[in-house]
């Protein structure tokens, strides 16, 4: 082999192993870290004691869990919908170029810093939902930092995924199955409820976990807008604090035990993530052979 | 024989553009009930395009025109009030490569009655049953309808898209080379399939294969770049045909 060959060979093993490295490294540092606290307070107790204080070192996380699972899952709920309707909108409803416009517009939403998202949470959505909560309820006592609130910036935040992956996949249906079922008589809203999506399932699902994993693993603009209380939420109007948005909030001052408590939600968060993408991998397959063709 | 028959279909100086192209030109034939009706010709000639007029499945290409008089039981089907449901629904559809839907075999065939509103679980027991039987893919089946008609083979499919097509009880079945992706063994259940199914319904077929067409048809059209050359009786076609082109064609010198 030439030398320049070898070398770039080099090179481009060198940039590989840095990058495997660092996750090796994030990750050693991070158990490393947080280790000795769950070892201390006991992991069943960290992750199911309801009470978040660590000025009296107590350390529970639930209500941290419980609001990242709840801002994740009400993003879900209302993007996932919006998503594919959307989806379906471009790919089966406008014309190529007009959807090519559209698309590309939404995908615009993916490049705005999410800091941004947050302001305009702060400053639109929490204003508005508190006057909605008050109009409904005058006595309610809602500040307007939410679940709802984290939700609906956050579904807003991973539209681009679920659109662009899903509007793909319904794109990547064969036209056999169209026709199929055109030529049977069915208008075109049946084949597309019940040929099209169905065939684009595993693309539309992976779209959602995608968006998911995005969404757990969001800070700052759910920080911003979901008020960071941290304890257990009894509505969506209720304000949570999330896992991320207190690592973020508590790292600058954090005592060393405080330090290791936050470095242990993040351990629990990788093995969040971990499960849910584990999970998510082994549905995909099970719906998987829905696209193949014969 | 065939003016004791009545018309499925009668095409009179049928024009079809795509955008300024001229694909088929002046298309005269009638399409006779019970009859099957094999549309042989070169690639690119149009037959297949034809075949798409007759349930407008060339409403899905952009740019696609058609001028002249196509009538079905009598009626313009593109005339502006014409219900393109219906139409589907009488004139079903069998694809080149077999393109069973990714559900189980049970949900392809109750798709089309579902659609059209058969709701009754025993009545659509009852056609599955009923159309895997006329299609022969009942005893091989019966015992796997809800696994996905994907794990079937080639010449299972087809036949499944063939039952597919009769559960919602056509009068017409348009054939797009309905062989050529199979083996012989599933072509020739394929062909016998077409000669019970004649008994009652009305077949078109595309073919690329000669002796397919002289084998299975009862009338036979030669396409020629966009031009319907000449159509006849098929035994009239093979044996004796009036054309010099279609002798040409017929004896193998081109196409």
């Amino acid at each position: 082999m030439k030398f320049s060959e070898k070398l770039v060979e080099k090179i481009i093993f060198a940039c590989a192993a840095v990058s495997a490295a660092s996750v090796a490294l994030i990750t050693i540092f991070i158990f490393g870290r947080g280790l000795p606290i769950l070892a201390k307070v006991g992991p069943v107790a960290f992750i199911t004691g309801g009470n978040w204080s660590p000025g009296n070192e107590v350390y529970g996380i639930l209500p941290l869990i419980a609001g990242s699972i709840s801002v994740t899952l009400g993003a879900l709920i209302i993007g996932v919908p919006l998503g594919i309707s959307c989806a379906v909108f471009l790919a089966e409803v406008l014309g190529k170029r007009q959807a090519k416009f559209f698309q590309s517009a939404i995908e615009l939403l993916a490049g705005i810093p999410s800091v941004v998202y947050g302001f305009f949470g702060l400053i639109i959505l929490v204003p508005a939902l508190r006057k909605l909560t008050h109009a409904i309820h005058a006595d309610s006592g809602a500040t307007g930092f939410s679940i709802l609130a984290g939700a609906i910036i956050l579904a807003i935040m991973i539209l681009p995924t679920i659109v662009s992956m899903s509007t793909n996949a319904i794109n990547a249906v064969p036209l056999k199955y169209r026709e199929a079922s055109l030529a049977m008589g069915a208008d075109k809203r049946e084949t597309i409820t019940k040929v099209i999506l169905p065939a684009a399932k595993s693309g539309i699902f992976s779209s959602a976990v995608l968006g998911m994993g995005r969404a757990i693993g969001e800070t700052m603009a759910v920080m911003m807008v979901t008020g960071n209380v941290a304890s257990l939420p009894t509505g969506i109007m209720s304000p949570v604090a999330t896992m991320t948005g207190t690592i973020a909030m508590e790292m600058s001052y954090a005592t060393p035990t405080h330090q290791q408590a936050l470095f242990a939600i993040g351990i629990v968060l990788f093995i969040i993530i971990m499960i849910l993408n584990g999970s998510a991998q082994l549905i995909m397959k099970k719906l998987g052979g829905g696209t193949e063709s014969a | 024989m065939n003016t004791m028959k009545k018309k499925a279909f009668e095409i009179r100086d049928m024009d079809l553009y795509y955008g300024n192209f001229q694909a088929l030109k002046q298309l005269n034939i009638d399409i006779y009930e019970k009859d099957v009706t094999a549309l042989i010709g070169p690639s690119g000639c149009g037959k297949s395009t034809f075949l798409r007029s007759l349930n407008r499945m060339n409403d899905l290409v952009k740019g696609c025109r058609i001028e002249g008089d196509i009538r079905f039981d009598g009626e313009d089907i593109y005339a502006k009030d014409y219900d393109i449901i219906t139409l589907r629904k009488n004139v079903g559809m069998v694809f080149q490569q077999p393109n069973p839907f990714p559900k189980s075999i049970y949900e392809n065939i109750v798709y089309g009655p579902k659609i059209h509103g058969v709701r009754d679980k025993k009545t659509l027991n009852e056609i599955v049953e009923r159309t895997l039987k006329e299609v022969g893919l009942w005893e091989e089946v019966h015992d796997r309808l809800h696994r996905s008609a994907l794990g079937l083979s080639g010449g299972q499919q087809q036949r499944l898209c063939i039952a597919r097509c009769l559960a919602v009880e056509p009068e017409v079945i348009l054939m797009d080379e309905p062989t050529s992706a199979l083996d012989p063994v599933a072509t020739s259940k394929i062909e016998a399939l077409i000669q019970e199914l004649k008994t009652k319904y009305t077949i078109v077929i595309v073919t690329h294969n000669m002796q397919q067409a002289a084998r299975i048809s009862d009338r036979t059209a030669f396409f020629l770049v966009g031009e319907i050359l000449e159509v006849d009786d098929t035994q009239k076609i093979f044996t004796n045909p009036a054309n010099k082109k279609t002798e040409e064609y017929i004896s193998g010198r081109f196409g």
